[in-house]
Formats: C-alpha cells, sequence, structure tokens
C-alpha cells in the first residue's frame, strides 16, 4: 500500500466515522456533538475510532460504536476497531459551532459555555444562578426552567413566557 | 438484523451489531478498548476493592432511585430521580468493569451487580436503606451526592490508577447537579410547610447514624477522609441553615458496611434486582 493510499483511506474513513449521526439527537453527527476523539489508519489497514461517553450513564455508547463500526465496514474498511476514552471527560463545550446551529434549528436551546471551576472543592451555590437561554422558537429571552432533568440526561426542560412554547435545552455540563 | 426471525437475530452472534442494554442482551464492557494496564506502584487488590466498594455505593442507590418511577410526586422528579439512578448505574459499569480487569478474576460487570450475595456487597449501608417518603430520599441524596462529590473530586485529582481518575472526573459534573437538585429539595421543604419542614427534619435525623461510616479511610478509598468530612459537614450544614433545619447529628451506628456489615433491608433489594439473571443464568434474549 503507498503512502497516498494509506493518506486517502484515513481521510475517507474520518469522514465516515464524522457523518453517523447521534442516535438519541439525530440531527447531529457525531463529530457535531464532539463525542468522536479520533480516527486512524493502523498500517495493516485497520481503521481505529476513538469515542467518548457524554455522561458515564449514556445508554447510546453501545449504539454509537455499532454503528460507526457497521459505517465504516459498509464503506470498505472490513477491520475496524472502537476505543473508549475518558480522559479528558466530554462538555457541552465539545459541541461544535454546527452542532449548536442544527440542535437550534431544532427547536433545541443549544447549551452555554460550560462551567469552569478551579482544581478543589466543588463550591455549592444556594441561590437561583439566572440563565439566559433564548427561546429557539421565537428568540425571547423571557423563559424559565421547568426542569433540570428531562427525556435524556443532558437535557433540560424550559418554557418560552413570550410564544408559551415549552422546549428542550442542552444542559451545560 | 439479517435473521428472519427477530428474537433469534437478537440473540445472534452477541457482538457490537445488536448491543442493547439490559441483562442478557450482550451490552457489555463499557471499558471497551480503554488501555487496562494497572501502573507500577499501584496495589492491584486495593484498586479493586475501592472501585467494588465505590461501585456498590451507585448500584444500590440506582436501584433505589428507580423505584420510584411511576411513584414519584410529579412527572419532572420522576424524570429527574431516572436521570440521577441513570448516571449512577452508568458510574457503577465503569467502577465494575474497572475492579474486574484488576482484581484477577476477569468477572464482567454482570457478575458483579447479579451473581454476589448480599454479604459480598460492600456499599455504605445508608445507600440501602428503604426510599421512605420524598423528603428522606431527598435527605439520602443530600448526603450520598455531597459525600461522593467529594470523593470524587478528590479521586479525579490524587488516584494514581489513571482510569479511576478518568471515571472519577467524568462524574464530578454529573454529581454536581444531583447535590444541587437534593440541597434546593431541602431547603424547598425544610422552609415550606409546617408538615414539610417535620418530614424533611425526620428524613434527615434518619440519615444521621449512618454519617460516621462514611468518614473513615475504608470508606473514602483513597481520598482523604478528614478533607472529605470537612467538606462535608460544611455543605449539610450550609443547606440545613438555608432550609432552617437543625445540624444532622446522632450517635453513630456500630458495624460498617464496607467490612460486609448489612441491614435487613439490602437482600430483598437484590432479590429483585438480581432476580432474573438468577433464574436463568447466562440467558440472552
Amino acid at each position: 500500500m503507498s503512502a497516498v493510499t494509506v493518506l486517502t483511506d484515513a481521510h475517507r474513513a474520518a469522514r465516515v466515522a464524522a457523518e453517523v449521526p447521534d442516535p438519541e439527537l439525530p440531527m447531529l453527527t457525531l463529530a457535531d456533538l464532539g463525542v468522536l476523539r479520533d480516527v486512524e489508519v493502523a498500517p495493516d489497514g485497520t481503521v481505529v475510532a476513538a469515542l467518548t461517553p457524554t455522561y458515564s450513564g449514556c445508554p447510546a455508547m453501545a449504539e454509537m460504536r455499532a454503528d460507526v463500526a457497521a459505517r465504516l465496514r459498509a464503506a470498505g474498511f472490513p477491520r475496524v476497531e472502537i476505543r473508549t476514552v475518558l480522559d479528558p471527560p466530554w462538555t457541552t463545550d465539545w459541541i461544535t459551532p454546527e452542532g449548536r446551529r442544527k440542535l437550534a434549528e431544532h427547536g433545541i436551546a443549544p447549551p452555554g459555555p460550560a462551567p469552569r471551576r478551579a482544581a478543589g472543592p466543588v463550591p455549592l451555590v444556594l441561590t437561583t444562578i439566572r440563565r439566559a437561554v433564548a427561546c429557539p422558537r421565537c428568540g425571547s429571552a423571557d423563559t424559565e426552567e421547568t426542569s433540570r432533568f428531562a427525556a435524556t440526561s443532558c437535557k433540560a426542560l424550559w418554557r418560552c413566557r413570550a410564544c408559551l412554547e415549552p422546549f428542550e435545552y442542552v444542559k451545560e455540563i | 438484523m439479517s435473521d428472519e426471525h427477530v428474537y433469534l437475530s437478537l440473540a445472534e452472534g452477541h457482538d457490537d451489531s445488536d448491543a442493547r442494554w439490559a441483562f442478557g442482551t450482550g451490552f457489555e464492557d463499557p471499558l471497551h478498548g480503554v488501555d487496562t494496564a494497572v501502573p507500577e506502584g499501584v496495589d492491584a487488590a486495593e484498586l479493586a476493592a475501592h472501585c467494588l466498594a465505590l461501585g456498590d455505593d451507585a448500584l444500590v442507590a440506582a436501584q433505589r432511585l428507580a423505584e420510584w418511577c411511576t411513584r414519584a410526586p410529579e412527572l419532572e422528579e420522576e424524570v429527574a430521580l431516572a436521570n440521577i439512578g441513570l448516571d449512577l448505574l452508568g458510574q457503577a459499569r465503569l467502577l465494575y468493569s474497572r475492579a474486574g480487569q484488576v482484581d484477577g478474576t476477569g468477572r464482567d460487570e454482570d457478575a458483579y451487580a447479579y451473581l454476589r450475595d448480599p454479604a459480598d456487597f460492600r456499599n455504605v449501608r445508608l445507600a440501602e436503606l428503604p426510599c421512605g417518603d420524598f423528603a428522606f430520599s431527598m435527605a439520602r441524596l443530600l448526603v450520598t451526592s455531597s459525600w461522593r462529590l467529594a470523593v470524587f473530586e478528590r479521586l479525579a485529582r490524587t488516584a494514581q490508577d489513571p482510569v479511576l481518575a478518568a471515571i472519577a472526573a467524568k462524574g464530578v459534573n454529573e454529581l454536581t447537579y444531583h447535590r444541587q437538585y437534593a440541597a434546593e429539595w431541602t431547603v424547598r421543604l425544610g422552609d415550606g410547610t409546617e408538615e414539610s419542614h417535620r418530614r424533611m427534619r425526620a428524613g434527615l435525623e434518619q440519615t444521621a447514624p449512618y454519617l460516621e461510616e462514611l468518614f473513615t479511610a475504608a470508606a473514602t478509598c483513597g481520598a482523604d477522609p478528614a478533607g472529605v468530612r470537612h467538606e462535608v459537614t460544611a455543605a449539610l450544614r450550609q443547606v440545613t441553615e438555608a432550609a432552617g433545619l437543625p445540624a444532622v447529628e446522632a450517635e453513630p451506628l456500630p458495624g460498617h458496611g464496607r467490612e460486609g456489615d448489612r441491614t435487613e433491608h439490602l437482600a430483598p433489594l437484590l432479590a429483585e434486582l438480581q432476580g432474573i439473571a438468577r433464574a436463568h443464568p447466562g440467558a440472552v434474549w
């Protein structure tokens, strides 16, 4: 196999893996979500793709693994290896600008910047922190949280007080 | 799925392509493809014991939280409790997988969750107490999430095993949400009506005899026990003061969950959790 072929294969494999849709937020690709950490082609032709879980209990992880492997095999890479990467942990900051745009387009408010904290004990704040989440339908900032937990771990439930529509919000983590 | 018979094809092969998340469906090894070597200088038996203890805390807590499904006071709270349980279940799976890699037995997560007897469990006893009312469940979640957050935050920085450190680092953000949820409910109920105050106070009082167990070296699994005690006590005081509730204090219970001392409540919990797996060992569907 020539060097040129290897390079082309690596690009092609990376593109195939990047375009796999997320099982729970299918408007996003795994690359948009930021869970596809790396795709490489080993000298023997094995494609090695590295994935990271969003939440520890994310039940979609096995499906993501299976989907990436199946798509790569269908694209002509018979040998596929999926690695799990835990470090550094995924945060919502890994969602790409393109991913955020697609979320908003589908009526899901994208997350703000993930909380940054200094090393050491995590402070407990009991006063309500007012977040400005714009309604993904009408754009109004007059919105309120109805539940911090929603149909999936990564989302919260919100309501717009201007257009009265409920909406989901990918919460910062 | 190429097979004509859907059940056959689900059971077939047991590989990634048919993976589903439940006993017998072949979704295993959440640490798939992670570098599993034990670093030099790390005591494998001790590391395995820590992973097992923290995994047992999480599995038992997740099972108790799942008991709220269809019974929570509001749909939103039900979803929240299920989400928190799911996070803990995920942490348990990662920790069991790590334990199996380093304790020399090569057991998978199912072997730890489904095939051990109550006496083999090493969770703290607070985790296994029955759900009680919503106030007790919030009191317990406040204590256990404050404690687990303090432990995980330290392990993320100081654990010599990079896999345990990574599992802990991942859990810190999740546990921050859990503690926040429990703290807000404790304040809301403590500072609410006479009845909600009474029940929140009773819930916290019920956790008190189990607190001391959390602050021993055996409980904190390699995280500095004095630091954990200081942090958790301060967080609890912050919440109870805001809620207008007395500090959580009581004579500690003798014995220790990490040494295998159990309450009478773990056996029935495990009977339900393990029933299908024990009735049909090795079954797939």
